[in-house]
């Protein structure tokens, strides 16, 4: 890239966040091992908390043009600053959540907060990749901080369960992806998106091309969990510590999404958008039927999440299968109510106890409505904006998605799409029925922690505030996808 | 017979097609799930070496090199994995990781 960037070729100041989490990770890591107890600990994790904030209001500051940095291999521009922000605070508003139920767990030892920021480290050089080298160094990053926090719970057969069977079918995914990496690079002598995507627009797609952009996907499809690559989803979910599910259900989703747009629109696009369009358009019809039939006979709430975030992808990837600027667009949008719906979600299951056992099934729901009401009123909200129902939040991020997809005139997908929403809505609801009107279950444990109740409100408030203007975030959202007008 | 690029991609996508049978058809050992992903990981390096001698371009190598590097951080993490299942569960045998299903 040095000969099409202007800029100096190691232009620190471009990745400035993801600099300032790195040092600061290293250096609250060597903290940690010199205060080796509870204490220290709990340093650790406000210092991440900290630490995380900082690197979100840098990612978030870093305003101005696209810029390149380290000689080509990594971009801040508009989308990756706009992931950036969402990955950084909800990791943030994570880590405050899960201080108590890891410290009743005898979980919160220095590694924890440490390891989450490693992982969003991993996330934000995802988001900000223009090179297959540096897609794969953030991908492994957050995928091996992932494992192991998976299986952070060493004692139980289900977290370490789930760890494995998380690494397993990552490190599959990893090979798929690295394989069809190989293939692009055999076809356009190049790692890097901008050059490949002028070698396609030069030549016709080849063979070694398409096997290569199919192995792509497939690999980039396992990290956003769409079917039919989704079978890792429900058990990892189930058997990680709820802190960590809620992790992996809210910034991970954003950063392999943007990833999946990084490589689509940068690298394959525009040249090749008829030949990957299919491939996305059956993901997204395939994740959007899994997600929303599978999770009917659900009984846990955490696995119902994880069918909930198969659907959730399904329909982000709609948007994503457009192509355009709107599609982008869309995709953005749909992931930054996507989180923040499931950051008030988790919220309330992180709450969930009772005679201080950690409770998941959702008939410790039933009768929520006597017992709290303003937790039933908030996760009711909820409920209805990830069924879609307008004028809440979650109906408008399908209508973004559905638009994109309308421009590109993918209208078998729309009426999939529909068919998904429509069934999909019928367990949210369900759950909306055993809060209210089921018999009262007996209550969960004492009063519930400020942060909880605020992060529930709040992400109940934003569902319902979204409607005035979407509260700026589709102007940024739009502002950011302009690198994709054609 | 000249040895040329075919040769090469035919033998990596050979040894990537076994890594991915390892992984799915092995009901015994979850050792043996590692050593598949190794082979994948090493199929694809062999392909990235083959494309970046007979492309003239250094790219892949570079790329091999941190495949390498990354395949021993996995396997790492993974076997790190495998130790904490065992001395929950007493066995790595691929069928008695099941715990949780459906």
């Amino acid at each position: 890239m040095l000969t099409t960037s202007p800029t100096p070729v190691l232009n620190l100041a471009a990745a400035a966040p993801e600099l300032l989490l790195a040092i600061g990770a290293l250096a609250l890591l060597m903290v940690g091992v010199f205060r080796q107890n509870q204490a220290g600990a709990l340093l650790v994790h406000w210092l991440t908390v900290g630490l995380l904030t900082l690197a979100g209001i840098a990612a978030f500051l870093g305003g101005g043009d696209t810029q390149y940095a380290f000689g080509g291999v990594f971009v801040s521009d508009g989308v990756s600053r706009f992931a950036k922000v969402f990955i950084f605070f909800g990791t943030a508003i994570i880590l405050i959540l899960s201080r108590q139920y890891m410290q009743r767990a005898k979980l919160l030892i220095f590694e924890f907060p440490v390891l989450v920021a490693l992982a969003a480290l991993g996330m934000a050089m995802m988001v900000s990749s223009a090179d297959l080298i540096a897609l794969y160094m953030g991908l492994e990053l957050q995928s091996l901080s992932l494992y192991v926090l998976a299986s952070f719970r060493r004692d139980s057969v289900r977290s370490t369960e789930a760890g494995l069977k998380y690494f397993v079918l990552g490190a599959l995914s990893s090979g798929l992806l690295l394989f069809g990496a190989s293939f692009v690079y055999g076809a356009t002598v190049s790692t890097e998106f901008v050059v490949i995507a002028e070698r396609i627009a030069e030549g016709e797609p080849n063979v070694g091309l398409v096997i290569g952009l199919a192995f792509v996907l497939a690999g980039l499809a396992f990290k956003i969990s769409a079917a039919p690559f989704h079978m890792w989803t429900p058990d990892v979910y189930e058997g990680a510590p709820t802190p960590i599910t809620a992790f992996m259900a809210t910034a991970p989703k954003m950063a392999a999404a943007v990833l999946m747009v990084r490589v689509l629109y940068d690298g394959f696009g525009p040249t090749m958008v008829p030949e990957w369009q299919q491939i996305v358009s059956f993901l997204a019809a395939a994740s959007m039927l899994v997600g929303s039939i599978a999770a009917i006979g659900q009984t846990d709430i955490k696995r119902l999440m994880a069918y909930s975030s198969i659907g959730h992808m399904g329909f982000a990837l709609v948007g994503m299968a457009a192509g355009t600027e709107a599609g982008a667009t869309s995709v953005l949008v749909y992931l930054a109510i996507y989180m923040t719906m499931n950051l008030g979600v988790f919220a309330y299951i992180l709450t969930m106890r009772r005679n201080d056992v950690a409770m998941t099934k959702i008939s410790d729901l039933s009768g929520l409505w006597q017992r709290d009401g303003f937790s039933a009123l908030c996760l009711t909200v909820l409920m209805f904006s990830l069924a879609g129902i307008p004028p809440l939040a979650g109906f408008w991020a399908k209508w973004y998605t559905f638009g994109a997809a309308v421009e590109a005139g993918l209208i078998w997908l729309l009426v999939i799409a529909t068919v998904a929403a429509v069934i999909s809505a019928f367990y949210y609801l369900r759950l909306v029925k055993i809060m209210v009107f089921d018999e009262a279950a007996e209550g969960f444990d004492g009063p519930m922690g400020g942060e909880f109740r605020a992060v529930l409100g709040l992400s109940a408030a934003v569902m319902i505030l979204f409607v005035i203007g979407g509260l700026g975030v589709t102007e940024m959202a739009a502002d950011a996808a302009t690198i994709y007008a054609r | 017979m000249e040895i040329g690029l075919t040769h090469y991609l035919t033998v990596a996508s050979l040894l990537f097609v076994i890594g991915i049978f390892g992984i799915f058809l092995n009901r015994k050992n979850v050792i043996i799930i590692l050593m598949s992903i190794e082979l994948m990981l090493l199929a694809v390096n062999i392909n990235f070496v083959a494309f970046s001698t007979h492309l003239n371009d250094l790219g892949g190598q570079v790329f091999t090199m941190f495949v390498l590097t990354v395949a021993a951080a996995e396997a790492a993490i993974g076997l790190a994995i495998l130790v904490c299942f065992h001395r929950n569960r007493g066995t790595i045998a691929v069928e008695d990781v099941n715990v949780m299903r459906g």
